[in-house]
């Protein structure tokens, strides 16, 4: 009976392909097309200028709390910009990034974070699911929305994303426990970014790696700079196509950083050190893509400036569509419009007792 | 169809549903090979094979959390949870999503479930096996709780949950699983969720009760009318949320006093919402104070003393005469 090792089919690699001062591992080199990577380079910018513009319409006092994505471009983009339109999206509550690059209407995130419900109004065609607040319940939905995929014999795959702090919720275990075993096409994206809150990476879990809790569940597992947009790509790229094929699912660790606060209502120097931040900033995933996209003429600084003209008056144009939507809005009736597919009576009685408040003078 | 038990009652639900809707997925601990535990899904797996009757791994949160995501993409599943007791655990993708899906996404995605789960007491099991928490669902807008008495309700009430476009949570009272047999017609049969029933008709007294409790109240009112010459009428909730009032308020317009019994806990309970309803609609006709028959606010006993936290026919009786007394 001797003691032996046992095999657990998968390793834990971690992959970089550009690193922060742009050298390239030309032989890990993704295939991209030049449209491609010019569109992941925009939306990148545009979705930073956005997170800015909107902390400062925040302490404008015109919007209320919102968890900025600042740092986390490349951990997003890279991995939504494999989707095909069809697959789905389930982001947590920091995924703008990910939620433009698929399409979501910017004056409807601005319309949520300023508290109306309105906003939250998903168009008929999309495949991108809300944000989710409590942290790691979208997890499941992905395992089983994945297997509806299955069973219905389509093609398309679900993409989760989540924090390095859900990985210790209960329902991150079972979500990824039930998406191996029926082996669903699901990819779950960790976005990695060293805090929840104030409690670091360190105190979430005592694993080296958040990557090898695939091992765990016989799924594989992958390790990627998250501020290098090259290697995400690359890792989603395996990853989609393997649950594409019907080869299950697939766990991606993105080592990223949150730049900025957790939300609004947070100040990070109570907790973490300001040089921490300064390190970051270095690895800073968009002009590390941008020394790419320049040394493959792509890009040059005159684009670059002519780009941030030009998302300047796109944000410029979305805050001032935002502020029309907000003046057209607010019936508050509409609290009682999407309970139930039918208004029960009790609630019919209620909208009527509050409609009669609201025609009443004081 | 014949007599039917209430697990015979509700696999017919199922097993018509299934036929019907090939959308119609049942997921659980042990619902397949095994049956249920109490073996409401027996046959479902040899019949539509393991794609649509689903073993899954022993994970409550997952259950739900994994039917919301199929609910999403069209699916229509029906979940167990093997007892109440453990429901607590999807409690949280119950409430955070399945019941605020509808609002959240501005009516794109209502997430159409059943959360099956026996509850109640009467089995002689463990802790955790026998609580009355229906509360918990009741108190949550979005979703819809539904808790059947007998063999005929629980088949017609199901197949109404299974097409309900929102999430409902199915109660099965287990005390009543094989308590005693109902003609439950073969053809196709629906209740509406909502509505109750007056199951026996009086003018002195109104009972208000639901699932396991229901038969013991019919024998307070028979034992009412034999020794004491009093006619009560009794209604059977059959949907706790939403609530309908409108039988019960007007019931006790013309009885002017009214039991309420209950097997969940007396504070806070779905008494409480009752008998808020019957001063809001019906104050001036009470003759007496609302009367409370319930479980007591205690973690309920281990069997032995189970008999003593549960309403029985000698406390409906009690509850029923001090008030006619009053």
């Amino acid at each position: 009976m001797p003691k032996k090792e046992i095999d657990l089919a998968y390793k834990i690699e971690h992959l970089s392909i550009l690193d922060e001062d742009g050298e390239l591992d030309s032989d890990l080199e993704p295939d991209i097309s030049d449209d491609l990577l010019v569109k992941m380079h925009r939306t990148m910018l545009l979705t930073r200028r956005f997170d800015e513009r909107m902390l400062t319409l925040q302490r404008q006092g015109k919007m209320g709390t919102f968890a900025p994505i600042k740092g986390q471009e490349a951990s997003q983009i890279g991995a939504a910009a494999v989707l095909k339109e069809k697959d789905w999206l389930a982001p947590s509550f920091r995924e703008m990034a990910a939620e433009v690059w698929r399409g979501k209407s910017m004056e409807n995130i601005l319309l949520v974070y300023a508290g109306f419900n309105e906003g939250g109004l998903i168009p008929d065609e999309s495949h991108t699911l809300p944000v989710c607040i409590p942290v790691a319940t979208q997890v499941p939905h992905a395992a089983g929305l994945a297997y509806a995929i299955k069973f219905k014999k389509e093609e398309n795959v679900v993409m989760v994303f989540h924090g390095d702090g859900a990985t210790s919720e209960g329902d991150f275990h079972e979500g990824l426990n039930f998406a191996a075993v029926f082996q669903t096409p699901t990819v779950f994206v960790c976005q990695n970014n060293q805090w929840a809150i104030s409690v670091p990476r360190s105190r979430q879990t005592h694993s080296k790696t958040l990557a090898q809790k695939a091992l765990a569940y016989g799924m594989p597992g992958i390790q990627v700079d998250g501020n290098d947009i090259l290697a995400v790509y690359s890792a989603a790229k395996d990853a989609v196509e393997r649950a594409r094929s019907g080869d299950g699912p697939t766990l991606i660790e993105c080592i990223t950083y949150r730049m900025s606060v957790h939300t609004t209502a947070d100040d990070p120097s109570e907790y973490r050190d300001e040089e921490e931040v300064k390190e970051w900033e270095k690895r800073d995933p968009i002009t590390r893509f941008q020394k790419y996209l320049k040394q493959k003429d792509l890009l040059s600084d005159e684009d670059i400036d002519n780009l941030e003209e030009e998302i300047k008056s796109d944000i410029k144009d979305v805050v001032q569509s935002w502020e029309e939507k907000m003046e057209d809005l607010g019936d508050p009736t509409d609290m009682f419009t999407y309970q139930y597919a039918e208004l029960p009576p009790h609630l019919v009685a209620q909208k009527e007792e509050f409609e009669a408040m609201l025609s009443k003078k004081e | 169809m014949g007599k039917m038990n209430m697990v015979e009652a509700i696999n017919l639900a199922l097993k018509q549903e299934m036929e019907k809707d090939g959308d119609v997925i049942v997921l659980g601990e042990d619902v397949g090979v095994d049956g249920g535990v109490f073996r409401v899904t027996e046959g479902l797996l040899d019949a539509y094979g393991e794609e649509r009757v689903i073993d899954t791994p022993l994970a409550e949160s997952m259950i739900a959390g994994a039917s919301v995501g199929m609910a999403i993409h069209g699916l229509k599943p029906v979940c167990e949870i093997q007892f109440s007791g453990f429901s607590y655990i999807s409690f949280h993708q119950m409430e955070a999503h399945a019941a605020r899906y509808r609002a959240r996404t501005q009516g794109r995605f209502g997430i159409q479930m059943v959360l099956r789960c026996p509850y109640g007491g009467g089995v002689r099991a463990l802790e955790h096996h026998s609580e009355s928490r229906e509360a918990y669902y009741a108190h949550t807008p979005g979703l819809k709780t539904v808790i059947p008495s007998g063999p005929r309700k629980a088949r017609a009430l199901l197949v109404s949950a299974i097409r309900d476009p929102d999430p409902v949570i199915f109660y099965e009272p287990k005390a009543a699983y094989r308590a005693f047999r109902e003609e439950v017609p073969e053809d196709e049969e629906t209740f509406p969720i909502g509505e109750s029933e007056i199951v026996r008709e009086g003018k002195d007294i109104t009972f208000i009760t639901y699932g396991a409790m229901l038969q013991r109240t019919l024998d307070a009112a028979d034992t009412l009318q034999e020794e004491d010459g009093v006619e009560a009428e009794v209604i059977d909730l059959l949907t706790v949320s939403p609530m309908d009032d409108q039988k019960f308020t007007e019931s006790v317009r013309k009885t002017g006093h009214v039991v309420i019994v209950h097997e969940a806990h007396r504070s806070f309970g779905p008494g409480a919402e009752m008998a808020a309803r019957l001063v809001e609609k019906s104050f001036l006709y009470l003759e007496a104070p609302i009367r409370r028959v319930t479980g007591y606010d205690v973690v309920i006993p281990l069997y032995q003393r189970e008999k003593d936290y549960i309403p029985d026919v000698k406390r409906i009786l009690h509850g029923a005469r001090e008030t006619l007394e009053f």
